[in-house]
């Protein structure tokens, strides 16, 4: 019986669209790096227009919590402007016109061994090559190995892949399995844990094949239910240790520490090649995409450039999507660059439209029966729309996760996770005012 | 195809759903009625067709009338009112007079439904209300026609031009303390007197089953409410009569079959947490056995889910589940 959390749903996959297509190298004409791209501070620029940057070359730095970002093609800085970000804003960015050579930085050397590495060296050389969690939250990896020292027994890999649509990480299982392997030992040589599971949705044979030819003796390899969200932290750390994460916590507070596969990938790359994390997997995929495909592309790809090397539109697009279509980011243009957490482009076309409006609820309880974190969105949405502060905090508001089970399954089609997202806000708010007034 | 700026659109996540809709709900409530209605009119004949159509555009009429007269936004198209309507048809006899399926549409539809906000609002059951509310005509509320006798489809039968053809129910036996007259695979077939839709059990779990496999609903209501009944009914036989026999036939007689799939698990009168849709069903199943053995009508099916309605706050309140991670787990093999 392949293991599960509470809750949950089983949207369409329409990962056919993809698996079958290699990972493809792919050059830009042109790159945006932003200065943004993970949870904490923003970096600084580093590099001026015109100057000549190499491929690895640092361009964006900063200090407190934040990760170092990388030029991921070599040529000419040809702008440090605003740029159209995944998460709707404008963000600063390196603009860097690509002469196509992909000269590397005369600092990256590959590294025979690391046995002569301690733990903090180790994070150091993470923290240098500016990886993040390669999921999506792009929490920097380097604060989440040192905060997990000492306190973490189980580390697992997350390969569940769960959004639809999306094959990134199983084409890199697929294709590189020993990347991910490697960076896992580099992982369990920090951390020390006395368990050690790579998790993956039992709908990826070839990729479960493939990491089980390069597996170490010590590591477990787990078929997971395919039931979305099986890849989400909370989630994963219940199938697969049946601990659940406290309130407010993080995963450490109950001994586990989640790595994304394609972050796996990246700390090998760091580690043993020298190599700053300057490009990823990318799935670019949908019904309105003419040839939906896998490329590993540089860091700060235009979504444009990467549609049209996916063949461009088969139709017109109605939704731009950072991500896949249950947690995914839409966007309103294609000039928005991928950035270290973007691990698909999925264009959908007019037919993925659903048809009806929202209507009343009905009170029959899908969202209740399929909130993987036990809350009650029938009553939530209530409050929500009353902005009964009070309510919320009693219904823990705050602790959903946005995964948008409930709205995936209401049949009145109500916009659920935006009506808690509204309501997280205002909770917010309101406690950022009370911390005012009482600091006044 | 060439793209044009400015055409995309922009919303919250998810941007995929599941292809269920209220309306998807209705039409399959609908459907899984169907194999009752059919076993009504082999058994009563084409006069239950012809209640159950009447009771369907009577109930969809007066929604529509409602929210134009009111000026509110058309809600047809949701289907409720017609399963409201069906419901309504099911729960009556069939000699029915047709005016009072009418005079019940409009309570169930605009009364107990539209005026406390329409779908998703009301805080019964619009059928079991009305059909409380018609017991004001018992007269026509309880004239039960033996299995086989089919009514004319256009006259209003009289109790007189029906002598001779009315039965006991088994209800009727059983609340007198005695087994009833039919036996169990009669009452299973639907061989007995009845309201249109309660009669054919073997019809009403066809139906029932269509539902849980579409997951319109889950055994939870259902097999509580049931299983209550049935653990009652063994428990505590009347007249001495075998405790098998006994509770076989509570099951299968009245409206508990019906009620139990197609009333009690009705959406907006139930609680939406597991332990509170459980301790609904059970609450009841307790109430069914307290009405049929200790009130002076012997249906108790009706009141029982009707009563439990009004306490679907409480329910809900007591099923919330607990915290995620509130309390740590046990099972964590590396701890």
């Amino acid at each position: 019986m392949p293991r599960s959390f509470f809750g949950g749903v089983h949207p369409k996959g329409c990962k056919e669209l993809s698996r079958e297509a290699p990972l493809t190298v792919f050059s830009p004409k042109f790159v945006s790096i932003a200065m943004s791209q993970h949870i904490g501070a923003p970096c600084k620029p580093l590099v001026a227009v015109g100057q000549h940057v190499t491929v690895g070359q640092k361009v964006g730095d900063g200090a407190g919590l934040c990760s170092p970002v990388h030029a991921s093609v070599s040529g000419t800085v040809v702008a440090v402007e605003e740029k159209p970000h995944p998460g709707g804003t404008n963000v600063l960015s390196v603009v860097i016109e690509n002469d196509g050579r992909d000269d590397l930085c005369p600092d990256i050397h590959p590294r025979d061994s690391i046995g002569d590495l301690d733990a903090q060296a180790l994070i150091d050389i993470i923290h240098a090559a500016g990886i993040t969690g390669m999921g999506g939250a792009g929490f920097p990896t380097h604060v989440k190995l040192s905060s997990g020292l000492g306190k973490v027994d189980t580390v697992i890999v997350n390969g569940a892949e769960c959004e639809p649509y999306i094959t990134a990480d199983d084409r890199l299982m697929r294709e590189t399995p020993e990347r991910v392997m490697g960076g896992l030992r580099v992982i369990c040589k920090i951390l020390q844990p006395t368990r050690t599971a790579i998790g993956m949705e039992a709908n990826k044979p070839e990729a479960f094949a493939a990491m089980k030819s390069v597996l170490d003796e010590n590591v477990e390899l787990l078929a997971l239910r395919v039931r979305y969200p099986q890849g989400a932290e909370k989630q994963l750390i219940q199938s697969v240790t049946g601990r659940c994460v406290p309130p407010g916590g993080l995963p450490a507070a109950v001994g586990c520490a989640v790595f994304n596969a394609a972050t796996c990938a990246a700390i090998y790359d760091a580690v043993y090649l020298g190599m700053p994390l300057v490009r990823r997997a990318v799935t670019v995929t949908g019904s309105a995409v003419l040839h939906p495909s896998n490329f590993l592309a540089p860091i700060g790809t235009p979504f444009s450039e990467l549609i049209e090397a996916a063949g461009g539109f088969a139709s017109a697009p109605y939704k731009i999507l950072c991500g896949g279509p249950m947690m995914g980011l839409a966007q309103y243009t294609l000039e928005t660059m991928t950035i270290k957490g973007c691990n698909a482009v999925t264009c959908l076309s007019e037919k993925d439209r659903r048809r009806e409006s929202a209507q009343h609820c009905i009170r029959c309880g899908k969202c209740v029966e399929n909130c993987p974190m036990h809350l009650m969105p029938v009553f939530m949405h209530k409050a929500s729309a009353a902005g009964n502060l009070e309510r919320l905090k009693e219904l823990n508001v705050m602790d959903c996760i946005e995964c948008g089970c409930c709205a995936y399954g209401c049949p009145a089609g109500i916009p659920l996770v935006q009506s808690f997202r509204t309501a997280k806000r205002l909770l917010r708010d309101a406690a950022a005012r009370e911390k005012e007034a009482a600091n006044k | 195809m060439k793209f044009v700026p400015g055409t995309l659109t922009i919303s919250s996540s998810p941007h995929a759903h599941s292809p269920n809709s209220t309306r998807r709900i209705m039409f399959d409530v609908c459907l899984a009625l169907l194999p009752a209605l059919i076993a009504a009119i082999w058994y009563f004949g084409w006069r239950c067709l012809t209640v159950t159509m009447l009771s369907v555009a009577a109930c969809v009429f007066f929604e529509w009338a409602y929210r134009r007269i009111m000026k509110k936004e058309n809600a047809c198209a949701d289907l409720s009112a017609v399963v409201t309507g069906i419901l309504l048809a099911f729960v009556c006899p069939p000699t029915i007079p047709y005016w009072v399926v009418i005079l019940g549409a409009l309570f169930a539809v605009v009364l107990v439904k539209q005026l406390f906000g329409g779908i998703g609002q009301n805080i019964v059951n619009p059928a079991l209300a009305a059909r409380a509310f018609l017991f004001s005509w018992p007269l026509f509320m309880n004239t039960w026609i033996r299995s086989g006798v089919h009514p004319a489809v256009f006259s209003n039968p009289s109790s007189a031009a029906l002598d001779g053809l009315t039965a006991a129910t088994p209800l009727a036996s059983m609340s007198a303390g005695k087994l009833p007259a039919e036996d169990a695979l009669d009452l299973f077939l639907g061989q007995t007197g009845g309201c249109i839709g309660e009669v054919c059990t073997a019809a009403l779990l066809l139906g029932g089953i269509y539902l849980l496999l579409r997951r319109v609903i889950t055994l939870r209501i259902p097999l509580s409410y049931l299983g209550t009944v049935a653990v009652l009914a063994f428990a505590f036989p009347l007249g001495g009569a075998n405790r098998l026999d006994w509770m076989l036939c509570q099951l299968l007689s009245g409206g508990l079959v019906l009620g139990a799939f197609f009333m009690a698990t009705d959406y907006t009168t139930s609680p939406v947490t597991h332990v509170g849709q459980i301790a609904y069903g059970v609450g009841c199943g307790v109430l069914t056995l307290l009405f049929r053995y200790f009130g002076s009508y012997p249906e108790g099916v009706t009141y029982a889910i009707l009563i439990m309605n009004c306490c679907v706050g409480f329910f809900d309140k007591m099923g919330i589940p607990k915290r995620f991670g509130a309390v740590r787990q046990k099972g964590g093999e590396a701890a």
